[in-house]
């Protein structure tokens, strides 16, 4: 008798011919072309609020420099705990500097948060409602290295987690908008996080947007269709309401950067006044993220919308460059622009 | 008040220790049922603990000049309950309660229900690392306090463990004593049997900790060990591994098969305290 894995095999895709190679770098790019960017916002608005707080302490396992993190470490290296590659200690270790009155930011990937140290970020510190802010990077599909790096689920966790905020910022703005927010709060958030050079794209829309904890805001307006958005997915929502404009479809686009709680208030006054498609779109999976939340929210109310969901498919994603994962998963502008074009 | 230690108490430590007992198998009979093996074995363990080393204010547990007493066990939330109300932490009078619905003492213990219960345990693995984190506060503060985490011999297995072992090092924590209640009885059996393969104080040693292993029952060699890990010079975490034995004090039940959940028949609570009570010191 023999004993044959079963285990997934992938199936390689045929790639058209003429379509440039392109790589799965780790760190990619997000910006579409044509927008600004800030360095290392995190970094920025961690420094920015310590310099006046010394409550406020850093901790990274072995990832403060592709979390930003660095930043702090470099400006305020007295205040920074490296511990190690050790996720469980990390979250632990917060939660011991909380409670002794400390406000520790904890960085490492969305993935090792999400799925490595749950019960230590459960129990340690969302049972004790500690003020420990969970800062983590790569969220949903932003770097083409395959399931091991890609959170697609981690808001799907964390929404089942009480008294946990959830912050999905979309740019620059709402990273360093999220920061004194975070302190602000008394207790435990975990924000996902862009780094490196994040590009600026709210106050272009919007020049007078800034980030409010638990707020959606509409960035555009428009008659047709009603998107309601968070993280990077606002942004490919705007980009595709202009090339949609064109078409004569009048795009409004709703920027939902809290995830829980939920502005459901905003949410319900929006899509309730009725003669839109409502389109959710996020990016994380299609399984318990904003999307499923806002279907809850609405069907709740009685209120009861043309109703389509963008997100990413309940399936393990392939590794490859991140522009050719984003259309072939539906992130991409285009991708957006195309759907809600058959939606109509 | 702070902590009667012997200068000013004139009740032994031999005598704290029977009282935690006590109130144990007491707190045991309410619900017909608990963790008492454990209690009845890390009974002088506590008894040092807050009879001998560590100082605390009973009408203020939150007092900050405290030492951070972290209950990683949650399951030994029994035995906890039997020492701060032999501290005077915990009203006596709310022993009846144990285990019952509105009780400030849940079966395992949580930060937010019982004054004096530091951390919310019963995750096991989670103490050590919450412990460096708070070792690592008061120093930012600098307190010159100490940070006490009571482990059993079962959490030895979870990696979560030797992640903070490896980080008290890293950060030389001088303030950080690790208690290890070594009884070699988890769930499924024994301790030694599964992960907790020895020696003990070596493994400690060699990741750079101050370890010393003792048994866990015999006060002098308790105070000893304590006093030794809090004068130690060396910038390092300390470490006592404590052999208790399951069931201590109550002969009966000492000679039972042991295992981690020990049966007490409905009729066999007042023959229990009857065969303590047979060993009460003065």
């Amino acid at each position: 008798m023999t004993h044959a894995s079963k285990a997934r095999k992938y199936q390689p895709r045929t790639v058209p011919e003429g379509k440039p190679v392109a790589t799965s770098a780790m760190i990619a790019s997000l910006a579409a072309e044509g927008y600004d960017t800030v360095s290392a916002p995190f970094g920025q608005a961690l420094v920015e609020a310590a310099k006046d707080d010394p409550r406020i302490v850093g901790l990274s396992a072995d990832l403060s420099k592709y979390t930003d993190l660095h930043v702090f470490a470099n400006a305020l290296p007295e205040r920074f705990y490296q511990m190690g590659m050790a996720e469980q200690l990390l979250f632990s270790a917060a939660a011991g500097l909380a409670r002794e009155g400390f406000i520790p930011f904890a960085t490492t990937y969305a993935v090792f948060a999400a799925r490595r140290a749950y019960d230590f970020i459960a129990m340690a510190i969302a049972e004790e409602n500690l003020p420990v802010k969970i800062a983590c990077a790569l969220p949903g599909l932003t770097t083409g290295y395959g399931p091991s790096h890609q959170a697609t689920e981690d808001l799907a966790i964390f929404r089942g987690l009480p008294d946990m905020v959830l912050i999905d910022p979309c740019d620059a703005c709402d990273v360093t908008g999220m920061v004194p927010a975070m302190i602000a709060h008394p207790g435990p958030v975990y924000a996902r996080l862009l780094r490196g050079k994040v590009p600026s794209v709210l106050t272009r829309h919007k020049p007078d947007y800034r980030f409010e904890l638990g707020r959606a805001q509409m960035i555009r307006d428009g008659r047709d269709v009603l998107v309601i958005a968070s993280g990077i997915m606002t942004m490919r929502a705007l980009d595709a309401a202009e090339a949609l404009a064109k078409d004569g479809v009048d795009v409004a686009v709703l920027h939902v950067p809290t995830i829980k709680p939920l502005d459901a208030d905003t949410i319900l006054a929006e899509a309730g006044r009725g003669g839109r498609l409502v389109v959710s779109a996020e990016n994380h999976s299609v399984n318990g993220g904003l999307g499923e939340a806002v279907a809850a929210t609405l069907l709740q109310a009685g209120v009861t919308p043309s109703f389509r969901m963008i997100g990413l498919p309940d399936a393990f994603l392939e590794a490859g460059a991140l522009p050719t994962l984003h259309d072939m998963y539906g992130l991409s502008v285009d991708r957006v622009a195309a759907r809600i074009r058959g939606w109509l | 008040m702070t902590r009667p230690d012997a200068a000013v108490s004139n009740v032994s430590l031999e005598r704290r220790a029977w009282n935690i007992r006590r109130k144990a198998l007491l707190m045991g009979e309410v619900q017909g049922q608990g963790y008492v093996g454990q209690a009845l074995g890390v009974a002088d363990v506590l008894a040092t603990s807050y009879f001998h080393a560590i100082d605390w204010r009973a009408d203020d547990p939150e007092w900050e000049g405290r030492d951070r007493f972290y209950l990683s066990i949650g399951h030994y939330a029994i035995a906890l309950y039997a020492a701060l109300m032999e501290a005077g932490i915990l009203p006596e009078e709310e022993l009846a309660t144990y285990g019952m619905d509105d009780s400030r003492m849940p079966m395992s213990g949580m930060a937010s229900y019982t004054p004096g219960m530091e951390i919310t345990g019963g995750s096991l693995g989670h103490g050590l690392g919450i412990a460096v984190g708070a070792a690592l506060g008061l120093k930012r503060k600098g307190s010159d306090r100490f940070v006490y985490n009571l482990m059993s011999d079962g959490e030895l297995g979870e990696g979560s463990t030797w992640e903070a072992v490896m980080s008290a090092v890293q950060w030389r924590l001088d303030n950080l004593i690790c208690l290890v209640d070594f009884n070699n009885q988890q769930a499924d059996g024994p301790s030694r049997d599964a992960l907790a393969q020895g020696p003990e104080a070596p493994k400690w040693e060699a990741f750079g900790w101050h370890a010393q292993e003792v048994d866990g029952n015999d006060l002098g060699a308790l105070v000893a060990a304590f006093d030794t890990a809090r004068a130690l010079p060396e910038p390092k975490p300390r470490v006592i591994i404590c052999n208790t034995r399951m069931c201590k004090g109550v002969d009966f039940l000492e000679a039972r098969e042991q295992n981690h959940f020990v049966r007490v028949e409905p009729g066999e609570w007042a023959r229990a305290l009857d065969r303590l009570e047979q060993g009460k010191p003065q």
